[in-house]
Order: structure tokens, then C-alpha cells, then sequence
């Protein structure tokens, strides 16, 4: 254990708060996204106990459309987005190349403050009241009709979504500027790739999301019918300019999640990833061709037949790049020396989840199967299958591989493995019912439905329990480690990067010399030994 | 130690921090394009689907000052521009002059744009507070005014952040370290012409459709 490290370098409050260190601001966000996943949470196991039965007996319809809305809301903008940027990404991406820090701290800091800003104002909008519009807003329910707060929870996500611009923006700036001497792009480790795919998202979808914002916020306090069909606005508008950011959105949900399992793969393969080039690429066609597919989220809106075929078009083709990682790993683990840890298990389950997710998204590219599927379960089973199949087990996955970096601690090998295991069992039970739900034709965003969807759904809400608690376990046994666990030492994978060859947790100013990258990243011996990237 | 530098820790030199600091600006305006960007793209579906309302509502526009604005902040562009240039051969006291300038001008434009916003004001343009307009282009108006004020009161309030940096520069610029001080005046005056470029698409926008007709 390093005694000269981040962690002993303030005790005060002042010395959080106020900290301008990427490694400090991590650990911030990461206790204030604990927060917001238990609440988003919340709400979905109140979803679930609703559904368990077919009649209303949790909730009434009015409170279960503010359910769904604050669990979307909530997961979207407080979790997902923030996840592995903010908190691992924070934490390593510096680390990574080699620097003392991102290139603007204050700014970091001033991201995070703008989140929990962001976040205060959604939270006040959902103590008083709450939000029934979904987390799509659409218009002109969303200005003209809904009665509840919808102008607080708006302004809530577009001050949380400078957090993300100026995340995304310190990103791409530090990528650019501040690799060590000798990393060249080549020899970037593929999480770095995907981060700068991802901050090109944030950086140029965003706002879009936020004057689309302000026109909703216009729109519904000055009673100006801006997408109000009545005086000629068009609400296919609003459609188009939000999901032109949702739709990258997801990609901002999921590409981070996909650098985390490069790392992961490698490591516990004990080689290099397979195609390289190909897999660095892949992330940036998928951030490229992410913004043109936005319209399959519109084929039964009316929009020109046309317009319907090329986005189909274009979503078939986003495919290609998200195809190509899925069996770039596969072939790394090809004649691997493979270990069972438990951030292996982790990405190993994110393969199988996301490949799922990402063939089931093929249907709904489809035009002629989606208008049968549209608003049914099997979206939400689709885009589960990506979010919290994909991105919060890579998340998972990563917070255990970097744990004993950040804390200097060791966890419980056993209970992580269990947890794992747990999550992928939970995790399926729960949805892929509702991929079968979706299919019988059971709609998104009721809760009563016919009583022959009961079964599917007993046991999707029996997953959600199971899930509920695989959740809960990280808490217990990561905590736990946080002030017994044994000291880790510097490189407990006996992994290549940079971020391991330097103490646990790091020093203050991350490295006592500037390290000077001489190979590739993911270099392994023919013993299967790391062979560090700076040695 | 890092302390010890005149940067911060994460640099290798002066120069290494400037140029990044520039950069950081780049990036920043490539967000403020898409931005502004989605905005006008509202205004051309808009107008594509009813061009008619869109002329007559631009025929309510104060074309005079428009154009007055327009002059006038291209030249506080051209004066900014000169303090940056005046600034790296160290003529730091023109520099400022100019700089005091370019925030004259500024503050007339904002003082302008405040006299065409009470006219508008008296003539019932006002979208949710007063609007009122005979005829059967008077939903087409209403957007067309709705996209106006959301759009030039945007653009304001980046002007007035850019006059209150150039006021910072002007305040400070006698004593400032040399280094530091021409980067970051580099990076204020790429903010202030991108506000300015802004404002010669929305003057297009605004007040020339229709005019001819």
C-alpha cells in the first residue's frame, strides 16, 4: 500500500469538495451515482410489483406514468450516461496516458457540480410531484397537456447535460494533448478509443437536446404552441430533434461500456486484442453513423416512407462496427490463457447480453416488424438488454477491475463471483420474458394488462427480485473492502497499461516521473506475463 | 515538486498549456454550432412549410437596426481581432484600447437590440405576452417571432458573456503574464467572432426574407 497517495492527501471536506483531482472528482461522482441508481431503482421495483398482478393494485394509472417516467429520467441522465465517463473514465483515463491529470480540472470539477445541480432540480421535480410525460417528452402532451412538473425536470436534464458537454470536451482535449511521450493513437488502450468516440457524442448531440429543451420550456410557460399542430407547429419536429440526441445518446450508453470490456478480455485472456485497428475504428464509425439512424425510432410517426427505408438502411449498417467488436473478442479469447475472475465473468456476460441486445435491435431496424413490436415489451426488452445487459455490467465489470487501483484494497474474490453470476441470472429472468411479452403484443407503459401476460410477467418480477439483490451484494462486500479488504498491490492483474504501473491507490500527481511508452498496449510474453507498456 | 512550476502539473511547458487551452476552445464552439445549429434548423422547417407567413412576419422586423448591428459588430470583430495582433507585439496599452472598444460597440448592440425589442413590444409581436396579428398567416407569424426571440435573446446572452470577458482582459491586460494572457485573449477573441457569425446567419434569417417582395 502506498502511504503518499490520493486518499491521504486531505481529510477535510474542503479537501473533496473543493479538489480539483480527476481521481477525487471520480470518487464524487461515483458516491452521487450509488445515489441515483437506488433511486431509478426504486422506481422500477415499484414497476415490477405493480405488474406482477394483471388488475391495478399498487399504484393508479396516473402514478404508475410518473414511475416510469422518473425511472427513465433518472437512469438516462443520472446513471447511464454519467457511468463509466464520469467515474472510471475519470479516474483512468489520465492514468492511462500517462498525465497528472485531465487538461482542465476546474472545469471537472465544475461538471460535477452542474450534475448534482442537475440532479438536485430533477429531484425537486420529483418530490413535488413528479413527471408523467416519459422520459421522451413528447410534444405537444409534454407542453400543452401534462399537468405535472415538467418544466422543472427539463430544466433539471439541461443543466446535468453541460455536465456532459464539459465532460466530453475535457475528454477529447486530454485524448489530443496530453498522451505520454510515445503514445502514439496506435498505442492508445481501446477504452481511451472508445471514451473519444464517446466525447464527440456528448460534445456535438447534446445540444441539441438542450435547445430542444428550451423550446419544450418555451413552449409550456409562455403557452406558445411551438410543436402545437393547432397553429401549425409540427410535433414530428420535436421527434426528429430529440431523438437526433437520444439516438447518439445510446451510443454514449453503450460505447463506454464496450472500451471497458477490451481491457477486461485482455487481461484475463492474457493477450492481445484481436484486430486492433479495427476495434479502435469500430468506435468511431459507431459514433459517425450513430447520428444518421435517429429515425427508426419514428417509423410509425408518419414520417415519409423514404426517410423510413434509409434509416432502416442506416441501422442495419451501425450494425457492421458493433458486429465487428462483438467478434473481435471472441476471437481474443481464442487460444487465451483465460481466468475466471470475477471482471471476466462480468465480460464475459456483457458478450452474451449485448449480442442479444444488438440481433434483437436488428428486428426493430426492421420496417415491416416493427410497426408490429413498436411500443411493445420487446423494445423494452431490447433496449434493457443494451443498457443495464450491456452498460451496467461492463460498469460492474470495470469497477472491480480498477477497485483495488482506486482503493488500494483487495475484495472478496468469492462473493464478487457470486454477484456476477447472480446479475447474469437476474438479469435474464427478468428480461427476456418480456422479449416474449413484446412479441405476444403486450404494450409498453400500462399497468393492466390482459391476464394471459401474467405468467411472463411473474417472471420477470421474480428477475427483478433476484437482480434487486445481486445489486445490493457490491455494496456489502465492496464496502466491506473498502476498510478491511487487504492491501492491493500495484498490479494485481499483472496487467500492461500504464494505470498499473504506478502505486495503489496513486499518488497525488499519479506518477513520480513521467513514463515513456515504448509498445502497444495489451502486450503479453509467450509465459503469458504482462509486458508493461512503458517498460 | 509540481507546485513549484508556473503550470499546472499536467503540462509540460507554458506553450504546452496555451495550445491546449486553445483547443479546449474549439471544441467548445463545435458544441455552440450544433447548438445554434438546431435552432435554425427548427426556423427552415418552419419556413419551408410556410414561407408566405415567414416574408410578411420578416416584414415586421427592424431592418435598420439589423443592419446597423451587423456593422456594428462586424467592426468590434475587426477591433478585437487587432487586440489580439496589438497584444503579441506588446502594445498592450492599444490593446486595450481596443478591447474597450470592441465593449462599446457590444453594449450598443445590446442596447440597440433592447429599442427593437420595445418596438416589438408596441406593436403586439410579443409571442406569450401580447402577440396580435390579423390575417390568415397569423400562426405562421407567431412561429416566426417565437424562433426570433428565443434565437436573438440566445445570441445576446452570449454577447453579454463576451463582454464580460473582454472586460476582464481590459481590467487586467497592463498586468497580466505575458504568456498565459495572449493564449486565453487568443481563445476569448475565437468566442467573441464565433457570437459574431452567429449573428450574420441570424440577420440573414431575420430580417431579409421578404424584403424584395
Amino acid at each position: 500500500m502506498n502511504e503518499d497517495n490520493y486518499l491521504n492527501a486531505g481529510f477535510t471536506l474542503r479537501s473533496w469538495l473543493l479538489t480539483t483531482d480527476h481521481k477525487r472528482i471520480a470518487i464524487l461522482y461515483f458516491a452521487s451515482l450509488i445515489f441515483f441508481f437506488f433511486i431509478g431503482g426504486a422506481a422500477a421495483t415499484a414497476i415490477r410489483i405493480e405488474l406482477a398482478t394483471p388488475q391495478a393494485d399498487l399504484v393508479s394509472s396516473d402514478m404508475y406514468n410518473r414511475l416510469f417516467t422518473m425511472h427513465g429520467i433518472v437512469m438516462v441522465w443520472f446513471f447511464l450516461i454519467p457511468s463509466v465517463p464520469n467515474t472510471l473514465g475519470n479516474f483512468i483515463v489520465p492514468l492511462m496516458i500517462g498525465a497528472r491529470d485531465l487538461a482542465f480540472p476546474r472545469l471537472n470539477l465544475l461538471s460535477w457540480y452542474l450534475f448534482m445541480l442537475g440532479g438536485c432540480v430533477t429531484l425537486f421535480a420529483i418530490a413535488a410531484g413528479g413527471v408523467d410525460t416519459g422520459w421522451t417528452f413528447y410534444a405537444p402532451f409534454s407542453t400543452l397537456y401534462s399537468n405535472s412538473h415538467v418544466v422543472a425536470a427539463v430544466l433539471g436534464i439541461f443543466i446535468a447535460g453541460f455536465s456532459s458537454i464539459l465532460t466530453g470536451l475535457n475528454f477529447i482535449v486530454t485524448i489530443h494533448r496530453l498522451r505520454a511521450p510515445g503514445l502514439t493513437w496506435y498505442r492508445l488502450p481501446l477504452f481511451l478509443w472508445s471514451l473519444y468516440a464517446t466525447s464527440v457524442i456528448l460534445v456535438l448531440a447534446t445540444p441539441i437536446l438542450a435547445i430542444t429543451l428550451v423550446l419544450i420550456a418555451v413552449e409550456r410557460v409562455f403557452g406558445v404552441g411551438i410543436f402545437d399542430p393547432k397553429i401549425s407547429g409540427d410535433p414530428l419536429l420535436f421527434q426528429h430533434l430529440f431523438w437526433f440526441y437520444s439516438h447518439p445518446a445510446v451510443y454514449i450508453m453503450i460505447l463506454p461500456g464496450m472500451g471497458v470490456v477490451n481491457e477486461l478480455i485482455s487481461c484475463f485472456s492474457r493477450k492481445e486484442v484481436f484486430g486492433y485497428k479495427f476495434v479502435a475504428w469500430a468506435s468511431l464509425a459507431i459514433a459517425a453513423v450513430g447520428f444518421l439512424v435517429w429515425g427508426h425510432h419514428m417509423f410509425v410517426s408518419g414520417q415519409s416512407v423514404v426517410a423510413s427505408l434509409v434509416f432502416s438502411f442506416m441501422s442495419f449498417i451501425v450494425a457492421v462496427p458493433s458486429a465487428i467488436k462483438v467478434f473481435n473478442w471472441t476471437a481474443t479469447l481464442h487460444k487465451g490463457s483465460i481466468r475466471f475472475d470475477a471482471p471476466m465473468l462480468y465480460a464475459l456476460a456483457f458478450i452474451g447480453l449485448f449480442t442479444i441486445g444488438g440481433l434483437t435491435g436488428l428486428f426493430l431496424a426492421c420496417l415491416a416488424y416493427d410497426v408490429h413490436a413498436t411500443d411493445t415489451y420487446f423494445v423494452v426488452a431490447h433496449f434493457h438488454y443494451i443498457m443495464v445487459g450491456g452498460m451496467v455490467t461492463a460498469y460492474f465489470g470495470g469497477l472491480h477491475y480498477w477497485w483495488p487501483k482506486i482503493t488500494g484494497r483487495l475484495y472478496s474474490e468469492a462473493w464478487a463471483r457470486a454477484a456476477a453470476i447472480l446479475i447474469f441470472f437476474g438479469f435474464n429472468l427478468t428480461f427476456f420474458p418480456q422479449f416474449i411479452l413484446g412479441a405476444e403484443g403486450m404494450p409498453r407503459r400500462y399497468h393492466v394488462y390482459a391476464p394471459e401476460f401474467q405468467v411472463w410477467n411473474v417472471l420477470s418480477s421474480a428477475g427483478a427480485s433476484v437482480l434487486a439483490v445481486a445489486y445490493l451484494l457490491p455494496l456489502f462486500y465492496l464496502g466491506y473492502s473498502l476498510f478491511f479488504g487487504a492491501r492491493a498491490s500495484a498490479n494485481p492483474w499483472d496487467a500492461p497499461g500504464l494505470e498499473w504501473q504506478t502505486p495503489s491507490p496513486p499518488p497525488e500527481y499519479n506518477f513520480e516521473v513521467q513514463p515513456v511508452v515504448t509498445r502497444a498496449p495489451y502486450q503479453y510474453s509467450k509465459n503469458f506475463k504482462a509486458e508493461p507498456q512503458n517498460a | 515538486m509540481p507546485d513549484s512550476l508556473p503550470f499546472a502539473p499536467q503540462f509540460a511547458s507554458v506553450r504546452h498549456r496555451d495550445e491546449t487551452a486553445e483547443l479546449g476552445m474549439w471544441v467548445f464552439i463545435a458544441t455552440e454550432v450544433l447548438l445554434f445549429g438546431g435552432l435554425i434548423l427548427s426556423y427552415f422547417v418552419y419556413r419551408h412549410a410556410d414561407p408566405r407567413a415567414f416574408m410578411a412576419a420578416s416584414r415586421h422586423t427592424d431592418v435598420l437596426i439589423g443592419t446597423a448591428n451587423t456593422a456594428i459588430l462586424l467592426t468590434s470583430s475587426f477591433f478585437v481581432a487587432c487586440a489580439v495582433e496589438a497584444f503579441s507585439v506588446r502594445a498592450r496599452t492599444a490593446s486595450r484600447a481596443l478591447l474597450i472598444g470592441a465593449i462599446v460597440l457590444g453594449l450598443s448592440f445590446v442596447v440597440l437590440k433592447g429599442f427593437e425589442y420595445a418596438d416589438e413590444y408596441r406593436e403586439h409581436l410579443i409571442p406569450g405576452i401580447n402577440f396580435s396579428f390579423d390575417g390568415p398567416l397569423a400562426d405562421g407569424v407567431q412561429l416566426f417571432f417565437v424562433f426570433y426571440f428565443v434565437a436573438t435573446l440566445l445570441h445576446t446572452l452570449h454577447m453579454l458573456i463576451g463582454i464580460g470577458l473582454l472586460t476582464i482582459f481590459a481590467v487586467r491586460i497592463r498586468n497580466a503574464e505575458e504568456s498565459r494572457t495572449r493564449a486565453a485573449l487568443h481563445s476569448a477573441a475565437l468566442y467573441w467572432h464565433f457570437v459574431d457569425v452567429v449573428w450574420i446567419f441570424l440577420f440573414a434569417l431575420i430580417y431579409l426574407p421578404g424584403k424584395s417582395s
